[in-house]
């Protein structure tokens, strides 16, 4: 493989910058909410933020891909009600393997 | 790796922070498990655009965003469209904004420097790990020892996949085969039901639901993630009606 090391300057210059915007992302919250006296209203609003982002990741991922992964996610939700995590894990997938074996 | 704290400091704390790294790798290494064949994918795609095994893992170490990256390779061509690449990934990767301001209140048990690692290199997952440590321990169980678990060899097996699977190329055509796919979202689902069980947001989680999947389905491109964690968010902060009152 010739070009197994090979670094050419428009692809380098468009990696930094997607580099430099991801972290720039990374690190403005950041920065700005330690600068931030956080209370009452916006404290109640951070605390929010975690379901909620988890949530806006994978809505489509596990409710608009198909009858399979709807399946799944249904299964993981309830079996995250009242199991171990990784069990409900392991279900969500086993779940998601079979269902896609049966044609839709 | 010792260090001069080390060397000082009591048994105690020493065995304090291995064990807490071990606990950290434990619970990252589903999600671990999971990322690997997609890092491997991603490798052998990018080769496939032109892309050379040296830049694509400089791709993954300094990027270091999966979802970002695969968009990236998917619209990348020849001669490379700068512009569209770099603005699309500063869209995917907004919500890094909120999640680095989640992060905040809870980064006070590790080092200015151990804060700035810790922020630089967080993703979904190790993001997702430390806070739900937060939420189980507190604050203070985000120890640098459980930091140090969750996010170094996560953050280096990116990469290092990557790679492998730039070189090798075509080793995992389809994550999607034996379920690799879905270990993300599952292993998501169970941490918004543990925020769930530990909060009662049933509101801020569908509303952050029923906006995810309207605009991704109503508007072109990756806003809905973004949308969502906002709405959700604000959710959460309208819900407010005083000191020590829970909302539901």
């Amino acid at each position: 493989m010739d070009n197994l090391f090979s670094l050419q300057g428009a692809t380098v210059i468009t990696i930094l910058g997607m580099a430099t915007v991801t972290w720039l992302c990374r690190m403005t919250g950041y920065a700005l909410a330690r600068r931030i006296a956080i209370t009452g209203r916006a404290k109640a609003a951070l605390e929010a933020m975690p379901p909620a982002i988890l949530t806006a990741i994978i809505a489509p991922m596990a409710f608009s891909e198909g009858i399979p992964e709807a399946t799944a996610a249904a299964v993981t939700v309830f079996a995250a009600l009242r199991l171990p995590t990784l069990v409900a894990v392991a279900a969500g997938v086993a779940t998601v393997v079979l269902m896609r074996q049966i044609p839709f | 790796m010792m260090t001069e704290t080390d060397r000082q400091a009591p048994n105690t704390i020493r065995s304090g922070f291995w064990a807490d790294a071990i606990r950290g790798l434990i619970d990252i290494s589903p999600l671990m498990a999971g990322a690997a064949p997609f890092a491997l994918l991603l490798g052998s795609l990018a080769v496939q655009k032109g892309l050379s095994p040296a830049e694509v893992t400089l791709m993954s170490f300094t990027v270091y965003a999966g979802s970002a990256q695969f968009i990236a390779i998917d619209i990348w061509q020849t001669p490379v469209p700068i512009l569209a690449i770099v603005g699309t990934t500063l869209l995917v990767n907004l919500r890094h904004l909120l999640m680095g301001a989640a992060l905040a209140p809870h980064l006070g048990g590790l080092s200015p420097m151990g804060r700035f690692l810790t922020v630089s290199i967080h993703s979904d997952e190790t993001w997702a790990m430390a806070l739900r440590r937060a939420q189980t321990h507190g604050s203070p169980g985000v120890t640098p020892g459980y930091i140090f678990g969750v996010f170094v060899l996560f953050y280096l097996q990116w990469p290092f996949w990557t790679c492998v699977g730039a070189i090798s190329g075509g080793v995992v055509d389809d994550p999607a085969a034996f379920g690799f796919d879905f270990v993300f979202p599952a292993v998501f689902i169970t941490l918004v039901i543990g925020f769930w069980r530990a909060s009662r947001q049933t509101l801020v989680v569908l509303v952050s639901l029923g906006t995810a999947l309207l605009a991704y389905h109503l508007i072109e491109g990756v806003w809905y993630i973004f949308l969502a964690g906002l709405a959700g968010t604000v959710t959460g902060g309208l819900l407010f009606k005083g000191e020590g009152v829970s909302h539901g």
